[in-house]
């Protein structure tokens, strides 16, 4: 009889029964709907083995390659394991490249990954430290004209990661990195489609990498960015930004202040959301990106959701710059 | 062989656009829309999913249980008859958006109606 492990718990699974039937049996819960693998109640991830591709059936490319299954049409042949908690960890090693300071508040780690790294521009990594403390961070780099990872990491007061990436990490230094995990990326398949990309703080980051996607495969549909910060030192690769929205026309970059000081008259004040609300009041056949703080992520996304943005194409990471 | 119900409105691509338009329409809806408050909008949006799945006559293995245990919370909201008529007629003008016949229409609506009592936790 194969062997089913869920959440490191063992449990005996008859041939040919799935793995939502397997754990139901067992008395264990787990959210589930359907059971005809159409309604993604029971979505769960493998750990070590590629799921049968019938329990893949109508996931998004990118939960496929992660490994993601419905549990209700899930009936491997062996062994499987199985977890419903967040990214599965599987680590790399790379080395620091450099570590340089943006803004006072902002510094950008380029590392260096042992072998190859295969990732999209937009996705995130999570990045461990030698005692195991981890830290999810958005990739801002590209993957194929770019040999290195690019991380945009704020301070935060009480950040110990961020405190130690800002202070003590060093060129040459040893750090690993998990596989590349997230969505929020360009695809090339529509490349007139209108694109909003609203962004806190270092929420910028996977936006900077999705743009520059977007642009490198000549995409012609109007992009609109919206940056914002609460200061200043918030506000980074502005200059970069500027000159990518001299070079192509269909490319707009507004960047957004709180509250602006002295020689800050070349921005926008207001929050970056508002002033995308409030430019683009249709949105649909738009896609969406939202990065950066976890309120202002989840009341866009349902502002341009109602505006018209069909729930397919709003994408967010609502994990970047908790802190301000 | 007369199509069933799921296949005559279109199955799978049909239920994926009716739930972009039918969510949107119930979180417009001043009548229902404080039932969706802070609730995380990708898990939501898959229960409208298997919920459509269900009226279009799908492959969905609900039972009066399941409906009764997803909605109890909602009945300590004040859920009630008047939300079950907002959902039917949300549903209905998503379809209607969606250029179905008002015969199947209101064989959607039937379906719907049937599971009234288990939402609402009469019976239970």
């Amino acid at each position: 009889m194969p062997t089913l492990i869920f959440e490191k718990q063992a449990y005996q699974r008859n041939p040919e029964e799935t793995v939502l039937d397997c754990l139901l049996r067992h008395g264990v819960s787990v959210p589930h709907s359907c059971r005809s693998g159409v309604c993604q109640s029971c979505l769960m991830r493998s750990i070590d083995s590629d799921p049968p591709a019938a329990a893949q059936h109508g996931l998004k490319d990118s939960l496929r390659q992660q490994r993601y299954f419905l549990a209700c049409a899930c009936a491997p042949e062996g062994d499987f394991t199985a977890t419903l908690s967040g990214p599965v960890l599987i680590r790399f090693p790379a080395r620091v490249i450099s570590v340089e300071k943006l803004s006072r508040r902002i510094a950008r780690v380029r590392l260096d990954p042992a072998g190859a790294f295969d990732y999209r521009a937009g996705q995130f990594i999570n990045l461990a430290r030698s005692d195991g403390l981890t830290r999810p961070y958005s990739l801002a780099s590209l993957p194929y004209t770019e040999d290195f990872l690019e991380l945009h990491v704020a301070r935060h007061e009480q950040g110990r990661m961020s405190s130690w990436i800002h202070d003590e990490l060093q060129p040459g230094d040893e750090i690993a990195v998990s596989t590349p995990i997230g969505e929020c990326c360009y695809r090339p398949e529509q490349p007139k489609q209108p694109l909003l990309l609203v962004g806190t703080g270092c929420g910028l980051a996977p936006l900077y990498g999705v743009i520059r996607d977007a642009l490198h495969h000549g995409h012609t549909g109007p992009i609109w960015l919206y940056h914002g910060s609460r200061d200043r030192e918030g506000l980074y690769l502005v200059e970069e930004l500027r000159g990518l929205a001299r070079d192509h026309d269909n490319f707009n970059y507004v960047p957004c202040l709180d509250s602006p000081a002295a020689g800050d008259e070349d921005v926008t004040v207001q929050r970056a959301h508002e002033a995308a609300l409030a430019r683009h009041a249709d949105m649909k056949g738009w896609r969406v990106f939202l990065c950066g703080h976890p309120e202002m992520v989840k009341q866009t996304k349902i502002k341009t959701y109602l505006a018209g943005a069909a729930l397919a194409d709003i994408h967010a990471d609502p994990f970047q710059s908790a802190a301000p | 062989m007369t199509q069933s119900l799921y296949e005559q409105l279109g199955g799978e691509p049909a239920v994926n656009a009716a739930v972009d338009i039918f969510y949107r329409k119930m979180l417009s809806d001043n009548r229902v829309s404080r039932f969706f408050e802070g609730v995380d909008m990708e898990r939501q949006a898959s229960k409208q999913k298997a919920f459509l799945t269900m009226v279009f006559g799908g492959p969905a293995k609900y039972t009066g249980k399941d409906m009764y245990e997803g909605h109890k919370h909602l009945i300590k909201m004040g859920l009630n008859d008047s939300h079950v008529d907002a959902v039917i007629e949300n549903l209905g003008a998503t379809l209607k958006e969606l250029g179905v016949k008002n015969e199947l229409i209101a064989q959607v609506a039937g379906i719907a109606n049937s599971v009234r009592d288990d939402v609402l936790g009469r019976g239970h």
